[in-house]
């Protein structure tokens, strides 16, 4: 009994001996990392002081180019566009997904397969996702007119009409990524206890109120998390806007990853390419922390 | 609920048996109603690809391909590189995921058995980073380099997406290893990589495949690297696919047929680790930038 005790103690010097061997194994990971992340990421802090368009010579600007990205029209336009997609592409799937979460938290025939099926759009590849809603928004040829005119409705132009083509896209994201907040969701509806549901259904607690005042406090932070993750991917969304508008119509759809693009590899604009990238990394930060910030507030609802 | 359900049975029975069924049949719609999207986009996209232009273009729109047509996948094969840059996104994620399997699962170990969890927040920082910022400096030392237009650069490149996923799924793996067999080893003398090949490695099979599989597709579904680094010998699937939508005639059936050639296999190795995504992704929500 005492030399059991006394075992892992002698260990402990022999044992961490052993930890920088671990360090080894860490090491080619840290080093491609550093590579393929961290020096882009510091090599575009320093080009973003540069007013550097490829094929020329660099010089050095200091803040010249954030100042000059401040006060273009059309970066505050993106912004703006990214905010207003970013809002309606994290709020719906939050509902959506929290739904589909509680739908799939029950027990029922079928129950992994519809499962596997309900997921598969946040797998597939977003370019043939984007080809595939392209062809539904098509006014003339398109099926998504079909159906409306099967419900009586006058045909939308979608995403070819500036007013609508936002929250168009939209409509791609929730069908893409809902299934994600429904996954995180489920995760937190998994680990719920069973007493709290025992002992209001004895008082005589109804569904809704089961759901209100047991289910959603406690899976909040779950909830939480997905808007953090929703948040995060809606503000990067590239490829299925670039694919169906291209930013279009005009710059009505033309979000800060889109301007980003643009700057970068249709103008080599490297020096405001590079600022984007730095702005818009705040922007992400700041927005994470935020959610972040709430759900430990949530925690404790 | 069963207090108040004997009290509904004494009332009466049909009644509260209506209600049931009603019940039953108001949560079955709901499942229909989420569900279903999924399963028509898909099929939309399977019924444009197999049906001929006149059909495609028909209003109202034909759904079912009568009779079914491959013409539009025999074009896409016959008038695109088809075959090409589906090697070139073969070698191109399976080049990136091989790598980062060989320094990822490594990593994941030491990572479980120092408990460096912190490293891992380096992760969702990256992960937080739009994938464009990484390809400007990239592209920049590429260029310098001599490597635009490579597949080596595109290999290099999409480390980005598959080193990350690796090493946090099978930090998260080896974590759940218990570790008193390790240290039964390391105490007879062995050393610590022969824990970590004889005895975590075997152990965690499970998890290199889950992280193998999400590193593949996350790589393979990636299209902004392919289209921005690639010329037109080394495009990726994804890229491919987009430049047949802006430089050829719009024409339904190929696209949707090329739409489904890129997806086809990702929907594939879905089915395959259902179950393990699920886990994978409640946990950690792990996705590729």
């Amino acid at each position: 009994m005492s030399t059991n005790a006394t075992l892992p103690a002698r260990l402990a010097p022999f044992l961490a001996r052993r930890r920088r061997s671990y360090y080894l194994f860490i090491a080619p990971a840290l080093v491609t990392i550093g590579a393929v992340i961290i020096f882009p990421w510091l090599y575009t802090l320093w080009m973003s002081a540069f007013d550097w368009t490829l094929g020329s010579a660099a010089h050095y600007v200091g803040f010249g180019n954030y100042e000059k990205l401040f006060g273009n029209q059309r970066f505050g336009e993106a912004v703006l566009h990214t905010f207003y997609f970013t809002a309606l592409a994290v709020a719906a799937p939050l509902l959506l997904g929290t739904a589909a979460a509680m739908i799939f938290h029950r027990e029922f025939p079928f129950r992994g397969v519809l499962r596997g099926i309900f997921i598969m759009p946040m797998m597939a590849t977003p370019v043939a996702v984007a080809l595939v809603w392209t062809m539904m928004f098509h006014p003339q040829q398109g099926v998504l007119n079909y159906l409306l005119s099967l419900v009586g409705l006058p045909p939308s132009l979608w995403v070819y009409s500036p007013t609508l083509v936002i929250p168009s896209l939209v409509l791609v994201e929730i069908w893409h990524w809902t299934p994600l907040v429904m996954l995180i969701v489920l995760g937190g509806l998994a680990a719920l206890p069973t007493e709290p549901y025992e002992s209001a259904r004895l008082d005589g607690a109804s569904e809704w109120q089961l759901f209100r005042y047991i289910t959603l406090p406690l899976v909040a932070p779950f909830i939480a998390v997905a808007a953090v993750i929703r948040t995060i991917d809606a503000l990067k969304t590239f490829d299925t806007i670039y694919v169906i508008t291209g930013g279009g119509p005009g710059t009505a759809s033309e979000t800060i990853n889109i301007y980003l693009y643009l700057q970068a590899f249709a103008f080599y604009n490297i020096g405001t390419a590079s600022a984007v990238v730095v702005v818009f990394f705040v922007i992400v930060l700041a927005l994470a922390l935020l959610l972040l910030h709430v759900r430990e507030k949530t925690k404790w609802m | 609920m069963d207090v108040r359900a004997t009290a509904a049975l004494t009332r009466s029975p049909t009644h509260y048996r209506m209600r049931r069924w009603l019940r039953k049949a108001g949560f079955w719609l709901s499942v229909m109603v989420i569900v279903s999207p999924a399963i028509l986009v898909f099929l939309w996209m399977l019924s444009l690809s197999l049906k001929n232009e006149i059909d495609n273009l028909a209003y109202p729109p034909v759904f079912i391909p009568s009779p079914p047509t491959f013409d539009n996948f025999l074009q896409v094969f016959e008038q695109n590189s088809i075959g090409r840059y589906l090697w070139n996104s073969i070698v191109v994620s399976g080049g990136a995921t091989l790598v980062a399997l060989l320094i990822g699962v490594p990593a994941g170990f030491g990572i479980a058995r120092v408990g460096a969890r912190r490293l891992t927040v380096l992760i969702l920082i990256a992960r937080m980073t739009p994938a464009l910022s990484f390809l400007i400096p990239l592209f920049a030392v590429f260029q310098f380099l001599r490597l635009n237009n490579t597949l080596t650069a595109l290999v290099i490149t999409h480390l980005v997406i598959t080193v990350p996923i690796v090493v946090y799924i099978m930090a998260g793996y080896f974590e759940t290893l218990p570790k008193e067999l390790e240290e039964a080893v390391l105490i007879d003398g062995g050393s610590v990589w022969s824990t970590f090949r004889y005895v975590a490695l075997p152990l965690a099979r499970p998890g290199v495949v889950v992280g193998t599989i999400l590193a593949f597709i996350f790589s393979w579904n990636n299209f902004v690297f392919g289209f921005v680094l690639a010329g037109r010998g080394t495009r990726t699937l994804p890229a491919a696919v987009f430049n047949m939508l802006t430089f050829e005639q719009v024409s339904f059936g190929p696209l949707a047929a090329a739409a489904i050639l890129v997806t086809l296999p990702v929907l594939v190795f879905t089915i395959f680790i259902q179950k393990e995504i699920v886990a994978g992704l409640t946990h950690g929500g792990v996705k590729g930038s």
